[in-house]
C-alpha cells in the first residue's frame, strides 16, 4: 500500500540521555516536534495567563479589595491580555497548524524547515523577554515592571511622559520580535500548501484545515505588519524624540488606534479561522458524513479573510468619528457575520441526518457551535455603534470578546487536543476524564462568562482595579468569579488526563477515530518522514476512497 | 444537551433580569443603559432593544436547529454501523441562508444608522447649555464659558422638559491621556482624547443625580476618576452658576489656613479665583465645599477626608498625582480650616 | 488512492506546483507592502499639520538622479538573471555588478540627502511632524536597500569565486523579486514625500 511505515531500528533509544535528547528538540527542524513545542510553549503560558486571570478576579470578587495594589492589578491584566494572545493562542494555532498541515496535504514537511525554527525560537524568545519585565523592568520612581498600559496601549499614555521606565519597552520589543516569527510562520504556511500538495491535491481537493491556514495565514501577513510599523513608530517617539503619537507636537491619539486596530481585528480572525478548521474537521467524522457544502466553507471563510480587513473602526466607535464613518463601520461589521453564520448553518447541515457520536472531540465542538453563536449575536449588537456607545469598553465586551475566545478558540482547541492526541502520540486519552473536564469547565465558563454581560449593561467599565460598592455589581462579581475555580478544575483535569494517558494511555493505532483525511493514514505517531510514499489523492476524503472502494467521494464530488 | 438547553435559558433568564431593572421608579445609584432619562439614552434602548429582539431571535432558532440535530440524530445504541446518507451539500439551502442573513444585516444598518445620524448631527439649539469637559489623569474639570464657570469632577445641569428642550452640550478635550464620559442613562459613551475636539449632548428629563465614571483606560487610578452629574430644575441651576461665579469668600478667621494654602505648594495646581492661587493642574477649589465628594467621587467631602487626603493621598488613590503634602498638624488642621471657608 | 497508483501516475499528466522560493517571497512582500503603506498613510495623514518648520517645500529637492540609478538596477538585475539561466555567469556577473553599484550610488545619494538636511536644513526626526515621518519613511525604505545591497555583495563575492551556476538561477530570481519590490517602494515614496507632500 502507498503509506505503510518502514519500521526503523531503535535498538539506540534507550542509551540516549537527557542531555541528547533535548539537544534533539532545540536544533530540530521537524514540523512535527516544531508543533509540539509550540503547542507546549503555550500550554504554559496559558496556565500563566490564568494566573493573571485569577488574581484579576479575586480582586474584583468584592468592592474595594485589597488583594492587590492598582499598580500590580494594571499589570497583571496588561499582561494577562498581551500573554493570551501573543504566547498563548497565536502559538498553540500555529503549533496545530505546523503539526497537521503537511501531514494532512501528503507532504514530508513544511516548506522551509529551518524558517520554521527560527520562527518558533523568535517567538519563543518574544515571550522570555516579555516576562523578563518582572524582574528587569525598572525605571524611574519604581514604575517600571511589567507593563501596565493594557494590551492595547494607547497613545499617548505609552509615552515617555506618562509611561517612565522601560516597561511599556518590554511590551514593544516582545510583541514586536514574536511578530516577526508570526510572518516567518505564515510565509511558510502559505508556500507550504501551495507548493507541497501531493499529486492529485488539487485546492479544491485539500483539507479545509489547509484552506483555512492559508486564508490565516494570508491574514497574518497583512496583519502583524501594521502592528509592527505602529510598534517601531512607538519607539521611535520614545527614543529619538519622534512626534508620531505625541500629541503635544501635532500628533495623533487616535492614530495609533488605526494603526493598532488594522491589526487588531484581523488578529481576532486569524485565532477564530484555524478553530473553524478544527471544527471543521472533528464535526464530519463525529456526524459520520462528510462536510456540508464544501466549496461555500472555503468562499465564505476566504470572505471573512477579506471583510475582516474593512472593520477595524468598530473598535473606535466612541473616538468621535463622523456619522458616516460609524455607519460604514456598523455596515461592514454586520456583513462579516454573514459568512461567519453560513458555517454555523453548514456544521450544523453536517450534523443533520448523521450519525452523531458524543466523544469528548464532538462534545467540545457543539459546545463551540453553541458559544460561537451567542458570541457572533453579541458582536452583531455590539457593531450597532450606539449600541457600542452604550457598551463599548464596559464588562459586556469584555464577556463578548471572552465568550470567543474561551467559548469558542478554547472549546475548539481542547476538541482539537483530545481528537488529534492519539495521533501525536500514540495513546487514547481517557474519556471519562475528557468528559469531566468538559462539564466542570462549561459550568464554570458560563457561569463566569454569562453572567458578565450583566455588569457591563449596568454600567460597569473594564480596566478597572475596584469598584464601588451599591452600583449593583457586587453580586454579578462574585458569581463570576466563582466560575473562575470551576474553569481551573476543568482545565487540571485535561492536564491530569494528558498525563496519565501519556503514560498509560492503551494504544491508539493509526486510524482510532475512521476518519478520512491523509494523517490518519501513517502511524501513531508518524515516522520523522511522515508517509513511506507520498500518497496520490482522487478526493476530498482519501480514506474514504480506501474505505469504500465501492462507494469512491471522486464519484460525487 | 438537556443542559445546554437549561444554559440557554439561564443566559436568557439573565438578560431578561438585567433588563428589568429598567422598571424602577427614580434614579438610582445603578447606572444602566436601560433607564434612559434623556433623548440620545433613549434611542439607543430602543435601538438596543431591537437589536437585541433581532438577535434573541436568531439564537432561539438557531439554538434549537443544533439541539434538535443533536438529539434526533445521535449514534443510536443499536446502530448496525452502516455510514449514514453521505450529503454534500445543497445550493438552494446555502442561497437561503446567505440571503435571509443579509436582509437582517441590512434592515439592522438602516435602523442603526438612523439612530447614528439623530444623535451626532442633531442640531445645537439656542437655549443649549455649553459645557467644556477637559479630562484629567484623574479627575474631570468642567468650564462653562457662556457662563464664566469652572468646577470639577461634579457637573451641574438643568433638567430639560421635553416639550422646550434645553440640553446640555458638551465639548470633550483632554489635557494628558485619552478619558471617556459616561453616564448610561444620559447617553452613551464619548471619549476625551489630547489634541482632539469632540463633541456629545444630554437633556436629561428628571432631576436627580447619576453616577459614572472614566471609561477608556488612562492610568493608575482611571478606576477613581468617578464622575456625577446633578440634574438640577431651572431654579436650582441659576442659584448654582450664581453662587459659582462668585470668587472664594474671604474669611479672616481662617487667614492662617489661606496663608499655609498660598505659601506651599498648593498653588501650583490648585486655583481659588479672587486669590493668587491660579494652578491649573488640579481641581479648582473655589467652591470646594459645593461639592459631596472630593478626589473626583473617591470619598465623600468631610473634614476627616480632607485631611487624611491632603496628608496621604493613596488612602483613598495609591497612585494619584497629588503629592503627600507633609505638613504638620496644626498647619494641616488650619489649611482644612480654611478649605472648608471656600463653599 | 488506486492499488496501482505507480501505473497510474505515469499515465496521468504530471503534478506540477508553483515553486515555494517565489511564492515565499511574494508573501513576504505582501507582509512588507503592509508596513510600507502604513508608513504612506502617516506621511499623508500628517502632511500640513506640522507646527513649527522647516517644512517640506524649503528643504526638499528632487533625487532625479539617485531615483534613475535605482530603478536603473531594476533594468540591470532583469538582464541578469536569463544570462544566469542560459548558463552565461560572465554576463550575470557583470549586470549583477552593475545592480550592486547603481543600488550603492542610490544609498550613497540619501545619505548625502540627509546630511545636507540635518546639518545644513537643521530637520531631523525629533524636529517635527515632517522631519519624523520623512525620515522614517525614507529610512525604512532605505534600510531594505541596504539588505539588498548586502545580499547583492554577497552574490558578488560567490560569483566571483566562481561558486554560482545555472542552477542558481531561480534562487537569484526570488532575489530579483525582492529588489523590484524595493524599487517599486521607491516610485511610491517618491510620489509620496516629493510630489504629493510638497
Amino acid at each position: 500500500m502507498a503509506s505503510e511505515s518502514i519500521a526503523l531500528p531503535r535498538a539506540t533509544e534507550s542509551t540516549r540521555g537527557i542531555t541528547e535528547r533535548l539537544h534533539e528538540w532545540v536544533v530540530t527542524v521537524d514540523h512535527k516536534k516544531i508543533g509540539l513545542m509550540y503547542i507546549l510553549y503555550a500550554l504554559v503560558f496559558l496556565v500563566i495567563g490564568g494566573i493573571e486571570a485569577t488574581i484579576i478576579r479575586i480582586q474584583l470578587i468584592i468592592p474595594h479589595n485589597n488583594f492587590v495594589s492598582p499598580q500590580v492589578f494594571n499589570r497583571m491584566m496588561t499582561m494577562h491580555g498581551t500573554t493570551m494572545i501573543f504566547f498563548v493562542a497565536m502559538p498553540i494555532l500555529f503549533g496545530f497548524g505546523n503539526y497537521l498541515v503537511p501531514l494532512m496535504i501528503g507532504a514530508r514537511d513544511m516548506a522551509f524547515p529551518r524558517l520554521n525554527a527560527f520562527s518558533f525560537w523568535l517567538m519563543a524568545f518574544g515571550g522570555l523577554l516579555l516576562y523578563f519585565s518582572f524582574i528587569g523592568g525598572t525605571g524611574l520612581y519604581g514604575a517600571g515592571s511589567a507593563p501596565d498600559v493594557g494590551w492595547w496601549a494607547y497613545a499617548p499614555l505609552t509615552s515617555r511622559a506618562f509611561s517612565k521606565g522601560h516597561s511599556t519597552d518590554f511590551w514593544t520589543l516582545a510583541v514586536l520580535v514574536s511578530g516577526f516569527g508570526s510572518i516567518g510562520t505564515a510565509v511558510n504556511f502559505i508556500a507550504t500548501i501551495i507548493s507541497m500538495r501531493c499529486p492529485g491535491m488539487t485546492l479544491g481537493k485539500m483539507p479545509l484545515l489547509a484552506w483555512m491556514n492559508l486564508v490565516m495565514a494570508g491574514l497574518v501577513l497583512l496583519a502583524i505588519s501594521p502592528l509592527t510599523a505602529a510598534q517601531a513608530m512607538l519607539m521611535l517617539d520614545r527614543y529619538v524624540g519622534a512626534h508620531f503619537f505625541d500629541t503635544q507636537a501635532g500628533g495623533s491619539a487616535a492614530i495609533w488606534m488605526h494603526f493598532f486596530w488594522i491589526f487588531g481585528h484581523p488578529e481576532v480572525y486569524v485565532l477564530i479561522i484555524p478553530c473553524f478548521a478544527f471544527v471543521s474537521e472533528i464535526v464530519p467524522v463525529f456526524s459520520r458524513k462528510p462536510i456540508f457544502g464544501y466549496p461555500v466553507m472555503v468562499g465564505a471563510t476566504v470572505a471573512i479573510g477579506f471583510v475582516s480587513m474593512t472593520v477595524w473602526a468598530h473598535h473606535m466607535f466612541t473616538i468621535g468619528m463622523t456619522s458616516y464613518a460609524n455607519a460604514f463601520f456598523t455596515f461592514s461589521t454586520m456583513v462579516v457575520g454573514i459568512p461567519t453564520g453560513i458555517k454555523i448553518f453548514n456544521w450544523i447541515g453536517t450534523m443533520w441526518g448523521g450519525k452523531i457520536l458524543l466523544k469528548a472531540p464532538m462534545l467540545f465542538c457543539i459546545a463551540f457551535i453553541f458559544q460561537f453563536l451567542i458570541a457572533g449575536l453579541t458582536g452583531i449588537m455590539l457593531a450597532a455603534a450606539p449600541f457600542d456607545w452604550q457598551l463599548g469598553n464596559s464588562y459586556f465586551v469584555v464577556a463578548h470578546f471572552h465568550y470567543v475566545i474561551v467559548g469558542g478558540i478554547l472549546f475548539a482547541l481542547f476538541g482539537a487536543f483530545y481528537y488529534w492526541f492519539p495521533k501525536m502520540s500514540g495513546r487514547m486519552y481517557n474519556e471519562g476524564l475528557a468528559k469531566l473536564h468538559f462539564w466542570t469547565f462549561f459550568i464554570g465558563f458560563h457561569l463566569t462568562f454569562d453572567l458578565m454581560h450583566i455588569p457591563g449593561m449596568l454600567g460597569m467599565p473594564r480596566r478597572i482595579y475596584t469598584y464601588e460598592p451599591g452600583r449593583g455589581w457586587d453580586f454579578w462579581n462574585f458569581l463570576i468569579t466563582i466560575g473562575v475555580f470551576f474553569q481551573i478544575a476543568g482545565v487540571l483535569v485535561f492536564v491530569a488526563n494528558l498525563g496519565w494517558s501519556l503514560w498509560k494511555g492503551r494504544t491508539a493505532g493509526n486510524d482510532p477515530w475512521d476518519a478520512w483525511t491523509l494523517e490518519w493514514a501513517t502511524s501513531s505517531p508518524p515516522p520523522d518522514y511522515n508517509f513511506a510514499s507520498i500518497p496520490t489523492v482522487r478526493s476530498r476524503r482519501p480514506l474514504w476512497d480506501l474505505k469504500h472502494p465501492e462507494d469512491p467521494d471522486w464519484k460525487y464530488e | 444537551m438537556r443542559v445546554a438547553g437549561l444554559a440557554g435559558l439561564l443566559v436568557g433568564g439573565l438578560l431578561a433580569a438585567g433588563l428589568c431593572y429598567g422598571a424602577a421608579a427614580d434614579p438610582s445609584p445603578i447606572p444602566t443603559m436601560f433607564r434612559p432619562e434623556s433623548t440620545p439614552a433613549a434611542s439607543i434602548h430602543r435601538l438596543s432593544l431591537f437589536v437585541l429582539a433581532i438577535s434573541g431571535i436568531i439564537f432561539v432558532c438557531v439554538f434549537w436547529l443544533l439541539v434538535y440535530s443533536v438529539v434526533k440524530f445521535r449514534k443510536r445504541s443499536d446502530d448496525d454501523g452502516s455510514e449514514p446518507p453521505q450529503v454534500y451539500g445543497s445550493n438552494p439551502l446555502e442561497l437561503a441562508w446567505t440571503v435571509i442573513p443579509g436582509l437582517i444585516v441590512l434592515v439592522l444598518f438602516l435602523a442603526t444608522a438612523r439612530v447614528i445620524h439623530a444623535i451626532q448631527d442633531a442640531p445645537r439649539p439656542e437655549s443649549a447649555v455649553e459645557v467644556t469637559v477637559i479630562g484629567h489623569q484623574f479627575w474631570w474639570e468642567f468650564r462653562y464659558p457662556g457662563l464664566g464657570v469652572v468646577t470639577a469632577n461634579e457637573l451641574h445641569v438643568p433638567v430639560s422638559d421635553p416639550a422646550h428642550p434645553t440640553p446640555t452640550f458638551l465639548t470633550l478635550l483632554s489635557a494628558d491621556t485619552d478619558h471617556s464620559f459616561w453616564i448610561p442613562e444620559l447617553n452613551g459613551k464619548t471619549d476625551l482624547i489630547p489634541n482632539r475636539i469632540n463633541h456629545m449632548w444630554i437633556d436629561p428629563h428628571r432631576e436627580g443625580v447619576y453616577l459614572g465614571q472614566c471609561a477608556q483606560y488612562c492610568g493608575v487610578q482611571h478606576a477613581k476618576m468617578l464622575l456625577r452629574v446633578y440634574v438640577d430644575s431651572r431654579e436650582d441651576f441659576e442659584r448654582w452658576v450664581e453662587q459659582e461665579k462668585k470668587p472664594a469668600e474671604r474669611n479672616d478667621a481662617v487667614s492662617a489656613g489661606r496663608r499655609v494654602f498660598e505659601t506651599t505648594a498648593c498653588i501650583n495646581c490648585h486655583a481659588v479665583s479672587g486669590t493668587v492661587a491660579d494652578g491649573l493642574f488640579g481641581p479648582d477649589l473655589t467652591h470646594l465645599m459645593s461639592r459631596e465628594t472630593i478626589a473626583s467621587g473617591a470619598a465623600l467631602n468631610t473634614r476627616e477626608n480632607l485631611r487624611l487626603w491632603i496628608h496621604d493621598p493613596d488612602a483613598f488613590k495609591p497612585g494619584s498625582l497629588m503629592p503627600a503634602m507633609n505638613l504638620n498638624d496644626q498647619d494641616l488642621d488650619a489649611l482644612v480650616a480654611y478649605l472648608e471657608s471656600l463653599r | 488512492m488506486h492499488d496501482t497508483s505507480i501505473a497510474a501516475a505515469s499515465a496521468e499528466p504530471q503534478w506540477v506546483l508553483p515553486s515555494r522560493g517565489p511564492v515565499a517571497m511574494y508573501s513576504l512582500i505582501l507582509a512588507e507592502s503592509a508596513i510600507f503603506t502604513i508608513f504612506v498613510v502617516a506621511y499623508l495623514f500628517y502632511i500640513g499639520k506640522n507646527l513649527t518648520g522647516p517644512y517640506p517645500n524649503d528643504v526638499l529637492e528632487l533625487p532625479i538622479f539617485a531615483t534613475i540609478c535605482l530603478l536603473s538596477s531594476s533594468g540591470t538585475i532583469h538582464f541578469a538573471i536569463p544570462a544566469l539561466r542560459r548558463g552565461n555567469t560572465r554576463a550575470f556577473g557583470t549586470w549583477w555588478f552593475a545592480t550592486l553599484a547603481l543600488g550603492s550610488i542610490f544609498l550613497f545619494e540619501t545619505g548625502r540627502e540627509w546630511h545636507y538636511l540635518i546639518y545644513e536644513k537643521g530637520l531631523t526626526i525629533s524636529t517635527n511632524l515632517f522631519g519624523t515621518t520623512y525620515y522614517s519613511l525614507v529610512g525604512l525604505h532605505a534600510f531594505h536597500v541596504t539588505v539588498g545591497l548586502i545580499l547583492l555583495a554577497l552574490g558578488m563575492i560567490f560569483t566571483l569565486l566562481g561558486k554560482v551556476r545555472q542552477e542558481h538561477a531561480e534562487r537569484a530570481e526570488v532575489f530579483s523579486l525582492y529588489w523590484h519590490f524595493v524599487d517599486a517602494v521607491w516610485v511610491v515614496v517618491f510620489t509620496v514625500v516629493y510630489i504629493v507632500g510638497r
